[in-house]
């Protein structure tokens, strides 16, 4: 009873420091973001009359400064625009004056399809990829498919995606070119944008793969008569697909700046191709509302996988704290080692490569 | 060129050496570089695995020699005017007159391309630069100092690293305006986060060897200790980051000049380009595909040489 007491205290404060770690990295992020967009020195304003001065009186510029806030001491913008931010106003577009919020609200939807079938394709292809790689027994078909990560990584997104319509629209005309109209339209550009991702994946699989199948654990499993097959998939896949979970967050922020370029090759309506007219215009407020969209993405998605990683791994422990009542009948089921560090160093190297 | 290649197999040779040892100790030292360092996970048997992967490392070199040759003395390989065009010869196939082809006014686009590697380089190398010496710096400061220091610094790598690299980039394009020093400094900032931390790790393992200690106990001041003694000790990982950084730097200055936030129009950009032909994706193929695919070959080959000179770190390949 006391224990159970206990533990279900344990999880509350672990959420909570979780939470409010989210919350801090939201806020740096405004105000990082706040930094690089208000405090360098750049004028929207006279952007959007054109930077031509002759026909705005200087009056007329420093009632438009007013209107967006502009002529305030940074320090008042500042903690104005965080009040707004609070409040759910994320600000005016100074290009169309349409409010923020409103601008992403409406490009989620079909940014959501892309990204989401994006996502699934890169998973898919990539781990099938990294599993296939070692389960084959011929060396050069297992190095001929290690190779194909590095060259998916080097091969630019939006040049990828402009073959994938020369041949695909133009040479076998199978799918659009461009547009929002229906699935078909989905395929092409959801194939290049997995491109980067789905390699950033094989890469990390294949390394956790590798590792996971000089475990002690696998020698075990192979004493007692488990063939190739299972040991693969019951066992190693199994230990090395949980740090891939890790990488959620940095996979699904991939994608979303992968949106950029892919729905500016394809001319889809969306996220990214919000982006890319904001910077054309130089439209401070509706880049920082995607930048703390993106934030936010990183920031709910990690959360998720902070909250679900204790249930599906026994080993980790919540901080310092004993361990979560719900103790993970597969891991020994699939004789797991028994370690109680995250297996994190992979995780940081894969990070840093993918940046 | 041929001294240049020659050099080769002595820098790969400490991965030679470094497969000596007790095949035990090996085994766990190459799990424990590869999760600590994110090294290439080799498959196949050592040492044929080396020399078989040797051909790709000297193509790799091969390719950035000549990518440097057209970066420096584009004349060189390419005597004509990239931005002169024959409108009687527009939109030509590739042939032995034009290898890459022609565009809509008749411009050679092996010329532009030639041309474009010194802006297209430059910029990545600059964005390397700017990456790579804020973030020793934050990473040198950070590890060295400890503490408070180190713990608001690290945070706000944190942060940064929670903010996707590309639109980290466009905020800052956003603030600073359009053109290639812009963008080349947008993407080194993007990548001072990472830098930073690699720094950091590195510094950490150094600041606790006895050499420092000794430096310490000696009575050198701080500084000194930093400059002279750790700052030298630490640098190794980071220049081979830099170097593989190279090969991302140029995929986001040329992503980036691809969505036109590059140089003004007439400049040829590799970014730029290939979005110059997306109007002629039907028919002239060339001139999407001939840029693109050399941008595709020098990050290739700038990773494989990244890969080659980080052997003392990764073990296999």
């Amino acid at each position: 009873m006391s224990t159970a007491n206990a533990s279900r205290s344990n999880v509350a404060r672990y959420v909570a420091s979780r939470l409010g770690q989210a919350v801090v990295v939201l806020w740096a992020a405004y105000t990082v973001s706040f930094i690089v967009l208000y405090a360098l020195p750049s004028d929207p304003v006279a952007l959007k009359t054109g930077g031509d001065a002759s026909d705005v009186t200087p009056e007329q510029l420093a009632a438009l400064k007013a209107t967006y806030g502009l002529d305030r001491p940074l320090v008042v913008q500042y903690a104005l625009r965080l009040g707004g931010v609070l409040a759910g106003d994320f600000g005016a577009s100074i290009d169309t004056g349409r409010p923020v919020s409103q601008v992403i609200g409406e490009a989620i939807p079909p940014t959501l399809q892309l990204a989401g079938l994006g996502l699934l394709i890169a998973v898919l292809t990539g781990a099938s990829l990294a599993v296939i790689a070692m389960f084959v027994r011929s060396r050069a078909l297992s190095a001929f498919l290690l190779g194909l990560p590095p060259l998916g990584v080097a091969i630019p997104a939006f040049w990828f995606g402009l073959i994938l319509i020369q041949l695909f629209s133009f040479q076998l005309p199978l799918f659009p070119a461009m547009g929002d109209r229906g699935f078909a339209s989905l395929v092409l550009p959801s194939i290049a944008l997995a491109l980067p991702t789905g390699a950033m994946i094989a890469q990390l699989l294949s390394k956790s793969l590798t590792a996971a199948l000089r475990e002690p654990y696998v020698d075990t499993a192979r004493a007692k008569g488990a063939g190739r097959a299972r040991i693969h998939l019951r066992h190693a896949l199994r230990n090395a697909a949980l740090p891939a979970l890790t990488v959620t967050g940095l996979v699904v922020g991939q994608l979303l700046s992968g949106t950029v370029v892919t729905e500016t090759v394809f001319s889809r309506p969306g996220i990214g191709r919000v982006t890319a007219t904001a910077v054309q215009q130089q439209d401070i407020p509706v880049v920082q509302g995607v930048v703390l969209f993106a934030a936010l993405v990183f920031v709910v998605v990690n959360l998720a996988v902070d909250l679900i990683y204790p249930l599906l791994d026994a080993r980790i422990a919540l901080t310092s704290a004993p361990r979560l009542r719900r103790r993970s009948t597969s891991a020994s089921r699939t004789a797991s080692p028994v370690r109680t560090e995250a297996p994190a160093p992979v995780i940081d190297a894969v990070l840093e490569e993918a940046r | 060129m041929s001294d240049t290649i020659a050099l080769l197999p002595d820098g790969a040779q400490p991965s030679a050496d470094g497969f000596g040892g007790t095949a035990a100790n090996r085994f766990d030292d190459a799990v424990a570089e590869r999760a600590s360092h994110g090294g290439h996970a080799a498959s196949g048997p050592r040492g044929r695995s080396w020399f078989a992967r040797r051909p790709a490392a000297a193509a790799s070199l091969l390719w950035l020699v000549a990518v440097i040759v057209a970066a420096l003395a584009p004349a060189l390989l390419a005597p004509g005017d990239p931005l002169a065009g024959v409108p009687a010869e527009h939109l030509q196939a590739p042939s032995a007159a034009h290898w890459f082809g022609t565009d809509q006014i008749g411009r050679d686009l092996y010329t532009r391309v030639v041309h474009g590697t010194s802006l297209t380089i430059s910029a990545a190398s600059l964005a390397v630069a700017v990456g790579v010496i804020a973030g020793s710096a934050i990473g040198l400061l950070s590890g060295f100092a400890g503490g408070r220091i180190d713990a608001v610094l690290m945070r706000a790598a944190d942060v940064l690293l929670a903010i996707p690299g590309l639109l980290l980039s466009l905020a800052v394009i956003t603030a600073l305006g359009f053109g290639t020093v812009n963008v080349a400094i947008a993407v080194g900032i993007a990548s001072v986060a990472s830098v930073s931390r690699i720094m950091r790790a590195e510094v950490i393992k150094v600041r606790s060897s006895a050499y420092i200690e000794a430096a310490r106990a000696s009575g050198n001041s701080g500084a000194r200790v930093l400059l002279r003694h750790v700052l030298p000790n630490s640098t190794g990982p980071v220049i081979a980051l830099g170097v593989l950084e190279l090969g991302g730097a140029i995929l986001a200055v040329s992503a980036l000049s691809f969505l036109g936030y590059g140089a003004p129009a007439p400049a040829p950009e590799w970014g730029a380009l290939v979005s110059g032909g997306r109007d002629f994706l039907r028919n002239a193929w060339w001139l999407t595909t001939f840029p693109g695919l050399v941008i595709a070959l020098t990050v290739l080959a700038a990773n494989r040489l990244a890969r080659g000179l980080d052997t003392e770190r990764t073990v296999g390949s």
